[in-house]
């Protein structure tokens, strides 16, 4: 076996034993990172091969003077919109793409605190906005399933392939409205958006700030657990944190310990809303979802149908909601304080103009027109308003379902990962993408997708639901799951093509 | 749902946004396309519903009026397209 083949929670326990050493074990990320990543995969924007070594090299010291910590020496990836300081921050975007940060985000200070060793910045859309890392300003990142061609999904599919293709062992995303989860079920690795304001987001680079929220990507449910409890908790920076205690997630995946063998999800209420099996969905993940569903059942959970009558709403007011939202947000960059700015500007107004259409790409700039439009004066009560009240009656649905179930069992994306191109030309299909996962950003509620199974050879995402704050049912139940159909989805071989 | 031209045009106005011809008829399609579907919200009656703008139970959250020292001008300046001395340095502003 191979280092890279460890979850992180056997790389710890590697390191802890003194079998291995962090420098070792980060060696190993980096030499397959060499392999693997340029040309082929492409999950990283910045690879941070000396910091690594270096930090690798401090967890070691601390480890022969006999500390320890969380996730001492454990190297990791974190999508380029997190600040990391003295490390180019580009968001895959033109705009900034020679952006220093004078300072580290609060999850970077978190997980650097824990021991964490940064390997790099992954790839994304521009600005976290699509589904298919398309829309980097520098390249496409590649599924490490099938044969290269399908996107990862996105926006965190940099994230997502470097868990999938084993150059991290874990990642940390961003989700607006899908962009840990449908990636992470592209990539068939586990994706955790916990619930807003459960993660600081101080020096996340905004994009819809009432619906992003911070998670991570992992090769299974434990590691997902443990990495969840270090990035949780109050920030007094972040205003929208919640100053809610943080429970030891991974002492609650194993749940009722009276609850007899095979039966670890025994009285676990489970809703499953007929809304989420839309029209198009492919038949292969449906049999799959069906199948995950009996698995659960099997496990001594009570499944019932639920209805979340709004959900066909929720696309149309998040794709009002989010761009105008990203409009306020992305009206910072004006080429003066940093970021690109057009060396061409006549005057003020002709520098605005100049630096924002050639910074941009086209999404970017096509959500920034539909929030402008949708919060510009007559249309601000038909659009945006509107918006928000049927926000209003899709977090209703999720209160009225969550009075009769403790967690809800959905598809994560309607469809297995598509070829690279497919939908770049349809903004609109490429949308549709976010069916399943937006209600769950719209509504503020702990979201996780993991492997189920796999249609065509391609691997399904099951999204489980929770209430507000929690994460720790969401977490037991997909471990039980993932437990009852036998661990994770082995990762894909990958060979260096020559 | 039909976005005129000019319509394109003043939106990227309001936005900021130096948009090309092509991309001003890429885009007077695409909103089109966009918004039309986005209309499907109209089919509901939400007269009696309040708005959401946020989903947590926080409201202007203060903090105690410390003071402490800001961040050095070198710092502010580390990543400014264009400085004069410890300025940045912007465009004419006026004609």
């Amino acid at each position: 076996m191979a280092l890279t083949d460890l979850t992180a929670l056997q790389a710890l326990a590697e390191l802890r034993s003194g079998a291995i050493s962090s420098e070792e074990l980060t060696q190993a990320y980096l030499d397959r990172i060499d392999q693997l990543d340029k040309g082929l995969v492409q999950a990283y924007v910045t690879v941070t091969p000396e910091l690594a070594l270096d930090q690798a090299r401090a967890a070691d010291a601390r480890r022969r003077a006999g500390e320890d910590a969380p996730l001492l020496g454990l190297p990791m990836a974190l999508k380029d919109l997190v600040l990391t300081r003295g490390i180019r921050t580009t968001c895959s975007s033109k705009m900034l793409e020679e952006f220093v940060p004078i300072e580290d985000a609060t999850i970077t200070k978190k997980l650097f605190a824990a021991g964490a060793v940064l390997l790099g910045k992954t790839n994304m859309d521009e600005f976290a906005m699509g589904s298919s890392t398309e829309n980097s300003a520098f390249f496409p990142t590649r599924n490490p399933w099938g044969d290269l061609s399908r996107v990862p999904g996105g926006s965190s599919g940099g994230s997502a392939a470097a868990v999938a293709a084993k150059l991290a062992p874990f990642s940390i995303g961003s989700d607006t409205g899908g962009s840990i989860r449908q990636p992470a079920s592209l990539c068939g690795v586990v994706g955790f958006k916990p619930t807003y304001g459960r993660v600081s987001r101080y020096g996340l680079i905004a994009f819809a700030s009432s619906l992003d929220q911070l998670g991570p990507l992992t090769a299974d449910v434990a590691d997902c657990a443990l990495i969840t409890e270090v990035i949780a908790g109050h920030d007094p920076l972040d205003s929208t944190s919640l100053d809610a205690p943080v429970p030891n997630y991974l002492d609650a995946l194993n749940g009722d310990p009276s609850a007899g063998s095979g039966q670890a999800l025994r009285g676990v209420k489970l809703g499953v809303p007929k809304e989420y099996f839309v029209a198009g969905m492919e038949p292969g993940v449906e049999a799959s979802i069906q199948a995950a569903i009996e698995t659960l059942r099997g496990l001594g959970a009570e499944i019932g149908e639920v209805s979340l009558p709004h959900s066909d709403y929720g696309l149309a007011a998040y794709y009002i909601i989010a761009p105008a939202e990203c409009s306020a947000n992305l009206a910072r960059y004006d080429g003066v304080k940093y970021g690109y700015s057009a060396p061409d500007a006549e005057s003020m107004w002709d520098g605005y103009y100049k630096t924002r259409g050639r910074g941009f790409g086209d999404e970017v700039k096509r959500r920034i027109m539909l929030g402008t439009y949708a919060l510009s004066s007559g249309y601000y009560d038909a659009f945006y308003v509107k918006a928000q009240k049927i926000r209003t009656l899709i977090k209703q649905d999720f209160d009225q379902a969550f009075e009769r179930f403790d967690a809800i069992i959905a598809p994560t994306s309607p469809t297995v990962a598509f070829e690279i191109g497919a939908k770049t030309d349809d903004p609109l299909a490429m949308y549709l993408n976010d069916v399943c996962t937006i209600p769950v950003n719209l509504a503020g509620l702990p979201g996780l997708s993991l492997p189920c199974g796999l249609s065509e050879g391609l691997p399904v995402g099951l999204q489980v639901i929770g209430k507000a704050l929690g994460e720790a049912t969401v977490l037991r139940v997909a471990h039980a799951f993932e437990q009852a159909r036998g661990g994770p989805l082995a990762r894909p071989e990958l060979a260096a093509s020559a | 749902m039909a976005i005129s031209r000019e319509q394109v045009e003043h939106v990227a106005h309001l936005a900021r946004l130096g948009l090309s011809d092509d991309e001003i008829n890429r885009l007077q399609q695409q909103l089109s396309q966009i918004l039309g579907h986005m209309q499907m919200i109209d089919r509901l009656d939400t007269s009696a519903i309040p708005p959401t703008a946020q989903v947590i139970p926080l409201s202007s959250v203060m903090r105690e009026d410390e003071p402490r020292p800001s961040r050095s001008v070198e710092e502010i300046l580390q990543n400014a397209p264009r400085r004069e001395g410890p300025f940045f340095k912007v465009p004419p502003v006026l004609e």
